[in-house]
């Protein structure tokens, strides 16, 4: 199987931890210079960008979060000025405020270089044609798929995400080889081409790279049956870089930390102390060659671990293993990144109190499903049906704006919804991850 | 001259209706009429009760959500043409009905005719100047 870039890939420990130290001090350096936010985070605690010589110094740098990202919407934690930015992305926000990130044309090379060694993991090679069904625009999967391939030499159909008939009539006619979509999109695609009656030898397909959303090795197992394929799971997040953080190789053994660019560790989310390799606990990120939006110790929020031993791939690059749950309330619904809170907002503008509310996410077949039920109350009731089917309809369409995705409403008693310890239980995922 | 009618929400499920009646007569409650309108989802039950003030404290003690809906009733003759007749006169005067729904009297045994309408002022106004008998609330209540 090809490794991308075996000099990066499977450079040995003491080598990568020198070019990480040698790296993470640019990268302070630069941030102290360049974004107020770092500079003040550090004269807190007294840091300067000098005290920063080695990776050995990653644990004295302050953590970043989320809300920083949004409390500084949308260019300001950017550490170049916009006339080198070339490309801007964005994620859903959850109250309204999205996150953005920016990249220079460095940044872009960076993202394509880790996005190569992605897409190469799955066996590609420049011989291959590629599908990618991940959608294009402000989501960074399309494009930061797109490139990385394009780097590579692959052929690139940019048929973007949906369009099942179309998917299926060009994954013929075109001979695609490699395919990039969520897993439950795959799973989607291997009943359509059942349904369908498709002979196998029409469809070319040995190797998929999946990410975006959680899924189980059940799941894997399903799609590389049906659908006959080598199936990888990726990991990325917008606010690192976009998908290229980290994949699988076929080894299966964990994801690959493209980490002589991420630097990862694993903390105690509580403590926020860090842990050791094997240790349980929330994966965090330190981006050491960004230019644009470089972020110091981001908490992904995610729950993983690492293994820095060698894989027997040849690549020495640590693993994390496939991402098992969130430290926060976020599900991944779909490829689209949903907190309750956001339902939440959707139902305070009903009244001065939300009602209570729950969600339920399961399988429609392959594709996730979500249900809000909404308790009926004194304020919300009416005698008139039409005037609760509006209700349902209003927010129906107001959670669908909200999140991106569509969602049933239901409308339930009073107290139906179970509560522990007096807060109710705002989400039942049934999809067994 | 309005009668309270009581609304209660209810999901559509197995033995809702059983509990709502569970609960009226463990608090002494006797039904006058009742009337519900059901989607797949969930249902709207209407009641006409002896002692509202009373049934929705006891529905509401139970957790259901409950609205009062101020409604009309009126008695007509019980034969042909009678709740025609009166349906006319409010279409006449432009006065649309959200829904309705009737039942016999015991003392009087002519038909007892709830009508929910936006404006129940002018509803009255106009069945009493064509002649229709408006019942009075407690008279609907205990009767």
């Amino acid at each position: 199987m090809t490794i991308w870039n075996p000099e990066y890939e499977c450079m040995g420990d003491e080598e990568k931890r020198e070019l990480q130290g040698k790296r993470l001090a640019e990268t302070v350096a630069h941030v102290y210079r360049n974004v107020p936010f770092y500079k003040k985070k550090m004269d807190d605690i007294g840091l300067e960008p000098g005290d920063v010589r080695s990776i050995d110094n990653l644990k004295d740098l302050p953590f970043t979060y989320k809300t920083d990202l949004r409390e500084h919407y949308p260019f300001g934690m950017f550490a170049v000025p916009m006339d080198e930015v070339v490309r801007i992305h964005a994620s859903s926000g959850t109250t309204g405020k999205r996150t953005v990130v920016g990249y220079t044309k460095e940044d872009i090379d960076t993202w394509a270089e880790v996005m190569a060694r992605t897409i190469s993991a799955c066996g590609a090679t420049k011989a291959d044609t590629l599908q990618n069904a991940y959608g294009y625009g402000l989501f960074t999967g399309g494009l930061g798929v797109h490139y990385g391939a394009e780097k590579i030499g692959m052929s690139v159909i940019p048929i973007s995400g949906g369009n099942t008939k179309r998917q299926i009539e060009l994954m013929q006619d075109f001979g695609s080889t490699i395919i990039s979509c969520t897993p439950s999109y795959a799973l989607y695609l291997a009943e359509v081409l059942e349904e369908q009656g498709i002979d196998r030898s029409k469809i070319k397909l040995k190797a998929g790279i999946f990410g975006a959303e959680p899924w189980s090795e059940n799941m894997r197992k399903d799609i590389e049956e049906r659908l006959g394929v080598l199936a990888i799971d990726i990991y990325g997040l917008s606010e690192i870089i976009g998908p290229g953080v980290s994949q699988e190789c076929p080894e299966k053994c964990g994801l690959h930390v493209n980490d002589d660019h991420f630097i990862p560790e694993i903390i105690d989310p509580d403590t926020e102390e860090v842990l050791g390799y094997g240790e349980q606990g929330e994966i965090v990120f330190t981006t050491v060659t960004k230019k644009a939006l470089p972020l110091l110790r981001y908490r992904t929020r995610d729950i993983s671990k690492l293994d820095n031993k060698p894989c027997a791939c040849g690549r020495t690059s640590y693993r994390m293993e496939k991402v098992t749950g969130r430290t926060d309330d976020m599900l991944i619904i779909r490829g689209v990144n949903v907190f309750p809170t956001q339902i939440e907002s959707v139902l305070l503008e009903l009244g001065e109190t939300a009602p209570h509310y729950q969600l339920i996410v399961s399988k429609a077949g392959t594709m996730d499903a979500l249900e809000v039920q909404v308790e009926m109350t004194q304020a919300l009731f009416s005698d008139e049906v039409k005037k609760i089917e509006d209700l349902e309809r209003k927010l129906r369409f107001n959670i669908e704006s909200t999140l991106a995705i569509s969602a049933k409403v239901t409308l339930v008693e009073p107290k139906t919804i179970a509560r522990s310890e007096g807060k109710a239980k705002r989400v039942i995922d049934n999809r067994n991850l | 001259m309005l009668v309270k009618q009581i609304s209660v929400f209810l999901e559509n499920k197995e033995g809702r209706v059983a509990q709502v009646a569970r609960i009226l007569s463990d608090a002494g409650i006797n039904i006058r009429a009742l009337s519900i309108a059901d989607t797949t989802e969930f249902g709207i039950l209407r009641l006409i009760v002896d002692k509202p003030p009373v049934a929705e404290k006891a529905l509401r003690g139970e957790g259901l959500t409950v609205s009062i809906t101020e409604v009309i009733a009126i008695s007509i003759e019980d034969e042909p043409g009678g709740l025609a007749d009166a349906l006319q006169v409010l279409h006449e005067d432009k006065i649309s009905v959200e829904y309705i729904y009737a039942f016999i009297s015991k003392t009087s045994h002519k038909a007892n005719v709830i009508l929910r309408v936006e404006d129940c002022d002018r509803a009255i106004e106009s069945l009493q100047a064509n002649g229709f008998e408006v019942l009075k609330a407690d008279d609907v209540y205990n009767q």
